[in-house]
């Protein structure tokens, strides 16, 4: 991956009706990156992906594209081909017209065309389906061909928006794994819409939490999972436990009336803090053996792992394990230091609003 | 029976009597002579001159009036379905308005505008221009038609304009295609059912006009709508009358299957 910034989004702001979807908003993106723009409805992800294919102006900012201003371009002179979520295919053409649609308007030659078509096809596992009509095919495969008619065109960066939105569990997770191989066959920068974060985690290179317009955290989906940098990213990116908290030094943060070391360092002393625990990190053992005793309340199957909620220091911790502890047991909690994430308190009530609404 | 089938009964009924009777009548009094005997003598009375011509009258104007309909009314559909709602409600509500109220009235209406001593000439006469001679012209009977067929030629295409996708339109243009081309090779094609449906809803009535012809055209343009209704409370000749009925009926069978046909066929490969 390139360390190139092929995209660049400057200060950028939109407001619909009065209604400001995106706020100051700068992200740069690398060339051949996997770039994923997570977020809830209504958090302006979409909306950025219209900016950079040209179908929204913004009100201020600027779209720079390969070094050069876009802000301004229309969609069809873009080197940029979106994928859109209900596929968008042309019903009155046979999937062959619908590939060869942005071919045959750039005036490429018959037999180039007829080229592109068998190898766009090959490349998305539906050969032979040529002389097809887009009703004929199923949600996934139409969705192949909307992916098709635009990587034939060879654009520099393929947008996503939901893609994978309509289609069963199953077929989702088959497509992520194809989306990964597309896109390193190809060579292109993908950016992927998705308010699903499994997806966002799965195949990205870097993912971008939106939240309100805001870009909430941007990093590796390692980064984002294991070190979120606020609540709002903690809680949307998994499940979690927050709970309040003071840090009483480097390394030792009290919650809930109790010691936890951790090993974060450079906070004020006492400085009130929110503490993020993932529910794989809590561990329940004999009572009296951790740092804080509570009982179990309640106990769900979910598959893989047991999902349990446990009452201890007056607050209701989510646990899961693939140890069962039925309701009423009394355990004890344990967390060990580097499973304890320091994060800062939302700097003003604005902010809050932002992190707890969701 | 089964009950569901039974909701059908009143419009079997309906039908049976108002529709079904009616269309054998027309066939036994255009296909037998005053003995009752089988003749072919009314149908081919399509060949008379009179009648050749009124039929060929008939299909100018229905033509003509399909046409200038088709060309008023697409455009303006297409603005239409890309307003917002609260502006393209009001403009159909105006079209749709007109409708409520009874059908001759709004054609006498019409006669008053157009007259030579009408409100039109009024108006011109204020501004120091000459009167135009409207009426009792095939112009009048074209301005009759269009009046009064407009809103069926612009409803089917607005409404199949408004259903196309925007995501399919962004999708177009995200390919490199440019306003023109979105317009001809994705929304005419698709909006190609409304055209059909509209022109039918047009043609069809038009080319069986009378009641237009009789008060716009007066009695110089004969068209065939006019002889056949002559025949049956004129000339009290139901034989002629439905022959001549049976004839045009033709005309409108024949063309419908046409049209659906290249409805079909026709959905954007000829626009390719």
């Amino acid at each position: 991956m390139s360390k190139k910034p092929l995209i660049d989004l400057v200060h950028i702001s939109k407001a619909f009706d009065g209604e400001t979807v995106l706020d100051d908003l700068s992200l740069s993106i690398r060339e051949n990156e996997f770039l994923t723009l997570l977020g809830p409805s209504g958090c302006g992800k979409t909306t950025t992906l219209r900016i950079l294919g040209g179908f929204v102006t913004p009100d201020e900012g600027r779209v720079i594209f390969d070094g050069e201003d876009i802000t301004m371009l229309p969609p069809n002179k873009r080197n940029l081909n979106t994928v859109f979520q209900k596929y968008a295919l042309f019903p009155h053409m046979n999937i062959a017209e619908n590939i060869a649609f942005g071919l045959k308007i750039s005036g490429k030659s018959d037999a180039y065309i007829r080229d592109k078509i068998s190898y766009a096809l090959k490349l998305v596992n539906l050969e032979g389906y040529e002389k097809r009509n887009p009703t004929s095919l199923s949600g996934g495969q139409q969705q192949r061909i909307a992916i098709a008619r635009a990587i034939v065109n060879e654009p520099k960066v393929l947008l996503l928006d939901e893609p994978l939105g309509a289609l069963d569990l199953k077929l989702r997770q088959e497509m992520q794994y194809e989306l990964i191989r597309l896109k390193n066959e190809l060579g292109i920068t993908f950016i992927y819409v998705t308010h699903d974060q499994e997806e966002a985690l799965t195949m990205s290179d870097t993912v971008v939490v939106m939240n309100q317009g805001y870009i909430q955290q941007m990093g590796t989906p390692e980064d984002i999972y294991n070190e979120p940098e606020n609540a709002f990213v903690a809680d949307f990116i998994g499940d979690s436990n927050i709970i309040d908290g003071i840090m009483l030094r480097d390394e030792l943060v009290e919650i809930l009336g109790v010691r936890f070391p951790c090993v974060d360092t450079g906070f004020p002393k006492n400085l009130p803090v929110d503490v993020v625990i993932r529910p794989e990190d809590v561990i329940l053992g004999d009572p009296g053996k951790g740092l804080l005793d509570g009982v179990v309340s309640h106990l769900i199957f979910k598959g893989v792992h047991y999902e349990m909620e446990v009452q201890a220091g007056g607050f209701e911790w989510l646990v899961q394990s693939t140890v069962a502890h039925p309701v009423g047991t009394p355990v004890s909690i344990n967390v060990i230091p580097f499973n304890i994430q320091i994060m800062n308190k939302p700097a003003s009530e604005d902010e809050k609003a932002v992190a707890l609404d969701e | 029976m089964n009950k569901q089938k039974l909701l059908a009964g009143p419009y079997l009924v309906w039908a049976a009597g108002f529709i079904i009777l009616p269309l054998i009548m027309v066939l036994y009094y255009g296909l037998t002579g005053d003995g009752g005997q089988l003749t072919l003598e009314h149908l081919a009375a399509i060949a008379d001159p009179i009648h050749a011509k009124a039929l060929w009258e008939s299909l100018l104007i229905a033509v003509g009036s399909t046409a200038i309909c088709l060309v008023i009314a697409y455009p303006l559909a297409y603005i239409l379905s890309r307003a917002n709602i609260r502006q393209s409600g009001t403009v159909i509500m105006l079209f749709i308005l007109p409708m409520w109220i009874n059908f001759l009235l709004r054609i006498l209406a019409l006669q008053m505008i157009l007259a030579n001593t009408g409100i039109l000439n009024a108006i011109l006469q204020f501004f120091g221009l000459p009167r135009l001679h409207l009426m009792y012209s095939h112009g009048a009977i074209l301005i009759g038609m269009v009046y009064e067929y407009l809103p069926f030629m612009l409803l089917p295409i607005y409404n199949i304009l408004c259903k196309i996708d925007r995501d399919v339109i962004d999708a177009a243009r995200d390919l490199g295609a440019d306003g023109a081309t979105v317009f001809r090779r994705i929304i005419l094609p698709l909006s190609l059912p409304g055209v059909m449906s509209g022109v039918i809803m047009v043609f069809i009535p038009g080319i069986s006009e009378f009641v237009i012809a009789d008060i716009l055209g007066g009695s110089k343009i004969l068209l065939i709508g006019n002889v056949i209704e002559q025949e049956f409370s004129l000339a009290n000749d139901w034989g002629l009358g439905s022959g001549l009925s049976l004839v045009l009926m033709l005309f409108i069978f024949v063309s419908m299957p046409l049209m659906n046909k290249y409805d079909k066929t026709g959905e954007g490969q000829i626009l390719w």
